[in-house]
């Protein structure tokens, strides 16, 4: 029904503007236009996607893929300079400053889920994770049912400890769950043997297990928690012409085989500032998404 | 402001499957009112101790208080709870250290132990200006009267410089509470931190952090009233805090 009505609203929305033709703009597109500069939320440590380099420059996948869209923005708008500013945003800011308008996309690491489209839109999926457990090689476990009355930490507030809590009722594992601030410290506590895994999506989980000590020690589960979630760049709701060209600006740059050259730059090779390589090849579900590109917050659409 | 305010939230179901929002918070603000309720005897307990240390004749015992009251108030309670949650178990011997990360509820005692040290110091203070306000002569009256040093803070000074400082203690517990807040970074699901976990589900921001205000003026409104009863059950007529 929700689809349904979008898709309603959008067709209305390009009559509109075939009618009143370009130059009547509304929403952030005229923002845009009016102020000649575009803001981009970024976050400062979510490795690859964004985060900042040895220069407090914030870099990354999901920066990458907002650059190619103030390009198409600019070519829309015809614009000769357009200005691109930077706002740091946290998960406890990103959407007050999505709301009041300090910034027009948020490049970093934000699950797409039916759930939060009640408050934001989301352009295409530019990545599909996992939800799985980091755990020392030492500690031996494999399968999840491995995590039977052991203590397992996950960050609060995000979609994998309500999976991990699903799994322990479902599965009776009787795990005792521990709600950590952030990913650093969810990490520190495997780290520290304070608890024996880390519930987290499997990307996020590589890029803290290079970064860490002693990467060799750790080792992250086959089994998963979750079916592939979408990770989307954010965007207001309800603002139909600007989506429109943010979707045909994803689109094109992911089904060009452009989106898989950016891929492979941050995912398949040493990213700054320290060298690090996540050594995470593109799933087959995230090729087909790039193929088909789509921006459906359910998982079940990713195959 | 493109937002969608959406009021009815709290009486939506929780990804947690533990009932509502509302029910998230609610469980929050238990924790934070038993953290606050456990802190605050510690600190009373422990800054009594130090701040009759601070105000005795012994040189030792004034040494001593003084070192641990500027320890424990020099360093921001954020780096204080990160330090006994994360560092003290590493520095211990390894059996001591891992019984310690392995503790149940580990977060919930470390947080209230840790809060009730750090707001002792201040206590410690209030209370060692309450004994300072008095005048020098009751300390010689009692000790004229054949008073040890035990029955003269038991029975003159202490009972004295407590209804002195009544106020600022109300105003200490209240610190108490909301410095409870500070326990989210060693992972205690208190109030702000269902908050912040209910904001991460739900993307509903304000109304999340609008419910932690009002839930934490509610609070601190229940316990300014009942320190005002009893700031007027202890008043002696004719002294600086009675009528």
């Amino acid at each position: 029904m929700k689809n349904f009505c979008r898709i309603g609203l959008a067709l209305v929305a390009t009559f509109a503007v075939s009618q009143a033709g370009a130059q009547q703009l509304t929403g952030t597109l005229k923002n845009i236009k009016d102020t000649g500069a575009i803001t981009l939320g970024f976050r400062d440590s979510s490795i690859p996607f964004s985060y900042l380099d040895d220069n407090q420059k914030p870099i990354g996948f999901a920066m990458d893929i907002c650059y190619k869209i103030v390009d198409a923005v600019k070519k829309e708008l015809k614009l000769d300079k357009l200005e691109v500013k930077l706002n740091p945003v946290t998960s406890a800011t990103r959407i007050p400053l999505m709301a009041n308008g300090t910034i027009d996309l948020e490049c970093g690491s934000t699950t797409n889920n039916a759930e939060r489209e009640k408050q934001v839109w989301f352009t295409n999926t530019h990545f599909l994770t996992a939800s799985r457990y980091v755990s020392k090689k030492s500690s031996g476990l494999k399968s999840i049912d491995d995590l039977k009355g052991k203590t397992v930490v996950s960050t609060a507030g995000t979609t994998n400890i309500k999976q991990l809590t699903e799994a322990n009722v479902k599965r009776s594992l009787g795990a005792n769950i521990i709600p950590a601030k952030d990913h650093a410290e969810a990490f520190l506590m495997v780290e520290t043997d304070r608890a024996v895994a880390f519930v987290m999506d499997d990307i996020l989980l590589a890029s803290l297990v290079a970064s860490s000590k002693s990467p060799g020690d750790y080792v992250i589960s086959k089994d998963a928690f979750s079916k592939p979630e979408p990770y989307g760049i954010m965007l207001r709701k309800d603002d139909v012409p600007f989506k429109k060209v943010v979707d045909a600006a994803t689109a094109a740059l992911y089904t060009s085989g452009e989106g898989e050259k950016i891929y492979n730059k941050w995912f398949m090779s040493k990213i700054p500032p320290k060298g690090l390589n996540l050594n995470t090849p593109m799933s087959p579900e995230l090729k087909h998404e790039f193929a088909k590109p789509s921006d459906s917050p359910n998982p079940d659409d990713y195959k | 402001m493109n937002y969608n305010w959406n009021w009815g939230i709290f009486f939506q179901p929780n990804p947690m499957g533990t009932g509502t929002y509302l029910d998230m918070l609610l469980s929050g603000l238990v924790l934070t009112l038993k953290t606050a309720a456990l802190a605050w005897i510690i600190a009373l307990i422990t800054g009594s101790l130090v701040g009759v240390m601070r105000t005795l004749p012994s040189r030792g015992a004034n040494w001593f208080g003084f070192a641990y009251v500027e320890f424990f108030r020099n360093m921001p309670l954020l780096v204080q709870l990160f330090l006994w949650f994360f560092v003290l178990p590493e520095i211990l011997p390894r059996a001591a250290g891992l019984w310690l990360k392995q503790l149940p509820n580990a977060p919930f005692w470390t947080a209230a132990i840790g809060i009730g040290l750090f707001m002792s110091a201040r206590v410690a203070i209030q209370l060692q200006a309450g004994i300072g306000s008095l005048p020098r002569g009751q300390r010689m009256a009692a000790t004229a009267l054949g008073l040890t040093t035990v029955q003269v803070y038991r029975y003159v000074l202490l009972p004295m410089a407590f209804r002195i400082i009544l106020p600022p203690l109300t105003s200490e517990f209240l610190n108490t509470i909301k410095n409870t807040a500070v326990a989210i970074t060693i992972g205690l699901l208190e109030l702000t931190g269902e908050a912040r976990s209910m904001q991460e589900f739900s993307f509903q921001v304000f109304e999340a952090f609008t419910a932690a205000t009002l839930l934490y003026l509610l609070v601190n409104a229940v316990v300014v009233t009942a320190m005002r009863f009893l700031e007027r059950w202890v008043a002696i007529p004719g002294y600086i805090t009675g009528k």
